[in-house]
């Protein structure tokens, strides 16, 4: 463990060692943070048996520090988007992203939560929870096994040990915004589209009334 | 012999209602009857002629004959074969008397019906939409509604097969995002449907101030859909006098993922791997009943080998399924996690099972129209009897003695949701929630498929409807199933695993079927209407889950608040299967 974090090359006095540890801010900040990530407890489809399986005896992913699962988005650090996101439910989803403290991570677990999966033609499925909150990791499968699952988690861990302390977004400046919560209408709304949508409203006003002229010349 | 009876019965009953004409289109069975008589038919059938049990409602669009047709598939709860009766009306404004004063069970699946069809229930009591939420456009489940992302109406769509190329779907939608919106829509004039539809549901909490405003202490909780007792993205809202229930609405449809629409646009074999889905816990049985109402229709049956195969799957499944429902009712309990973490243990070794027959854990895709995939690779056959005859029954015994007699067991789980037997079979409540409230309705011996009538075992039964026997006959049937397996080691065959070739194609005659099995949840029947063309012209499940849900207010209503996370617990939902 120690090994983990000591920087080579200062010299400890062999009766300090063991007791003194010399290392780099950044490298003890993420030592700590990948290896307490507790992800919330939040199963949306198919995909949430096989998160539970990854928690269960066989594969028990306490081993990697995350057997903390936590039914509240304020005490987690991870959330794992595992099963098919619905239009009726991303409002639900990208308010609990912003309910979640920072720093965060997101997992889309399984086809569906990356992009759509088997029921991305339907016509209440959102095609892959990105379109709407950043992801961090990606993991496929339909449903991934839950030893996929792990080497996901496995990878964030990878990808905080990179991160700095200096430019992360939760230690920046400007305060970060919260993600606008989608609305439904007659379909799913994105606050950030509302031009968009008004735009092709009207334009396919104007064809669905072009139409019938023409038609009746 | 059974059909002379029901020979008898059918002129009987038209003799009774001379309006009624049989449905005589080429393979379609039962009865037509007009609109107006349609709720005097169904409470004369249900009292003078038996069939007390309305298994499935659902509508079907004949886009072509301009025409609605509303499905009902009665059943008696003694056994026996079904009655299919149907009315049919106007496409364009259709109307049906609402069926929910006689069988309150219609409820939730006419409310379906009326979200993704708009067939408009008379005098239904709670109508608006079930699983899209109000406001949405359209009913997608016509057949001339088209979905953003739509491509073709059947599959394999042209632009795919046989050149295959691949196109990404949001490349040709404006938002890059699977949504569309009707000409001339406004967002910022769009004011979203509040939730006052959901609450009136449970009752309008008057505000007026009063002499008793003070003492009227009721308040609204909303349970859901993060919830993590819910089992997954469910929601109810509750009304509360204390921590008493005085009235629940379950809301659904979070994870609603158009199951039926997409299997409407798919070939008839695509849609095994989406049964799978449906019930991801027993993607097995789920392939069952689709394959048996397929079957039905083309007229086919599997050899030997296969239907021990089939039995022998389908049973595992079963205890998985029990097992690990038993696991997270205790999770309810508040025995968090230690009592599953048994159950999914045995879970594991029966999934490496399914792993080694299917290739897949989970969504297994394994059962085939006459057939099945592939047989069971060598070994496994010894897995199975090793776990049969040596394992599981022990492991059964163990949670049988830990949880049965645990004093906080017995003092959450006695007396508590109970549900009468009339009130199951009204509310067509299915499984081990019926079965539990002493009716011993059982599919697999009320109106057997498969090979299950060579069977020796016994029909689970418990008679005080409450947690506790909900509980209890999970085990029993973990023991019964045991014993059928035992059976089909003894006698399995040796032979082929599926009769004639596999086709990726098949020929699907023109008709309706309604296959149906008892899933682990209950029954769960699939309606299959085809055309004679490649992809069925309609697809209706019948979950379970989602029907037991109707009776969810009647088991919670006068008990705490605590109490009906562990209802819902001994329900057993799935939310696969409930939002479909
Ligand atoms: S990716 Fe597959 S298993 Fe996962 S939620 Fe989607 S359909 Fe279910």
């Amino acid at each position: 463990m120690t090994e983990e974090v000591n920087i080579p090359g200062y010299d400890i006095p062999p009766e300090m060692e063991g007791q003194v540890t010399i290392t780099a801010l950044d490298k003890i900040y993420n030592w700590s943070r990948r290896n307490s990530i507790w992800p919330m407890m939040f199963g949306l489809a198919c995909c949430g048996i096989e998160m539970i399986c990854a928690a269960t005896s066989r594969y028990d992913f306490s081993r990697f520090g995350m057997e903390v699962m936590r039914p509240s988005p304020r005490q987690s650090d991870l959330m794992i988007v595992s099963g098919t996101v619905t239009k009726k439910m991303i409002p639900q989803i990208v308010r609990l992203y912003n309910q979640m403290p920072e720093p965060k991570y997101v997992l889309a677990m399984g086809a569906c939560a990356s992009g759509g999966g088997p029921f991305k033609e339907g016509y209440s499925v959102v095609d892959g929870v990105d379109k709407f909150i950043p992801v961090d990791v990606y993991v496929p499968g339909c449903p991934p096994t839950p030893q996929a699952l792990i080497h996901g988690l496995i990878t964030l861990q990878k990808k905080i040990d990179k991160q700095s302390i200096k430019n992360v977004r939760w230690y920046s400046k400007d305060p970060v915004e919260p993600i606008p919560i989608p609305l439904l209408g007659p379909d799913l709304m994105d606050p950030r589209d509302y031009a968009l949508i008004k735009q092709y409203g009207t334009e396919k006003l104007a064809e669905d009334q072009q139409v019938p002229a023409a038609e009746e010349a | 012999m059974s059909e002379e009876v029901l020979v008898e019965e059918k002129t009987e009953l038209e003799e009774r209602f001379p309006e009624i004409s049989r449905d005589d289109r080429k393979g379609y069975e039962g009865f037509i009857v007009p609109t107006e008589k349609l709720v005097e038919f169904a409470s004369v059938l249900r009292d003078e002629f038996g069939y007390d049990f309305l298994s499935s409602v659902t509508g079907v669009d004949y886009l072509p004959e301009d025409r609605m047709e509303v499905v009902y598939h009665a059943y008696q709860t003694t056994g026996g074969p079904g009655l299919f009766y149907k009315v049919q009306v106007d496409r364009d404004d259709p109307v049906v008397p609402s069926l929910t004063p006689v069988f309150p069970g219609a409820n939730l699946q006419e409310r379906e019906a009326w979200d993704l069809m708009g067939i408009r229930f008379e005098d239904h009591p709670n109508l608006k939409r079930v699983l899209l939420w109000e406001g949405f456009e359209g009913h997608p489940l016509r057949k001339d509604w088209r979905e953003p992302f739509y491509e073709g109406d059947g599959k394999p769509f042209k632009s795919r097969w046989p050149g295959g190329e691949v196109i990404r779907a949001e490349d040709s939608n404006p938002f890059n995002k699977n949504v569309d919106y009707p000409g001339g829509f406004d967002p910022e004039q769009w004011t979203p449907a509040n939730e006052t539809a959901v609450y009136a549901g449970v009752g309008r909490l008057d505000h007026a101030v009063s002499e008793t405003a003070l003492s009227n202490d009721q308040i609204i909780v909303n349970l859901g859909p993060q919830h993590p007792s819910t089992h997954g993205v469910f929601r109810m809202v509750v009304r509360l006098e204390g921590e008493t229930v005085v009235a629940l609405e379950p809301v659904m449809g979070y994870l609603h993922r158009n199951h039926e629409k997409i299997g409407e646009r798919n070939t008839y074999l695509m849609n095994i791997p989406f049964t799978d889905r449906l019930d991801y816990f027993n993607s097995m049985s789920n392939n069952f009943g689709y394959v048996l109402a397929v079957e039905k229709l083309m007229g086919v049956k599997p050899p030997e080998r296969a239907e021990y195969i089939r039995v022998m799957m389908a049973e595992l499944t079963r205890i998985v399924n029990h097992l690990t429902a038993i696991g997270f009712l205790l999770n309810d309990l508040g025995a968090f996690f230690t009592p599953l973490l048994y159950a999914f243990k045995e879970r594991e070794l029966i999934l490496d099972i399914f792993e080694a027959v299917s290739g897949s854990r989970m969504m297994c895709n394994y059962y085939r129209f006459a057939g099945v995939a592939r047989d069971l690779p060598e070994g496994v056959f010894e897995q199975v009897k090793n776990l049969v005859l040596h394992r599981l029954s022990g492991q059964v015994d163990d949670l049988d003695t830990f949880l049965t007699d645990n004093e906080i067991v017995r003092a959450r789980t006695m007396g508590i949701g109970v549900l009468t037997a009339e009130e199951a079979i009204a509310h067509s409540a299915v499984g081990p929630v019926l079965r539990a409230s002493g009716v011993p309705y059982d599919v697999r011996r009320a109106d057997p498929y498969g090979i299950y009538d060579r069977f020796e075992f016994d029909v689970a039964v418990r008679y005080h409807g409450d947690i506790y026997d909900r509980y209890l006959i999970r085990l029993d049937e973990i023991r019964q199933s045991i014993r059928i397996l035992e059976q089909v080691i003894q006698d399995i065959p040796d032979g082929p695993i599926q009769e004639g070739k596999p086709q990726y194609q098949v020929r699907v005659p023109a008709g309706e079927a309604y296959g149906r099995v008892e899933g682990p949840k209950g029954e769960l029947g699939f309606y299959v209407v085809s055309n004679g063309k490649p992809n069925p012209w309609r697809y209706h499940v019948r979950a379970p889950s989602f029907i037991n849900l109707s009776a969810l207010d009647v088991m919670c209503k006068n008990y705490k608040i605590a109490d009906v996370v562990s209802i819902l617990g001994s329900i057993d939902i799935v939310l696969g299967e409930t939002d479909r």
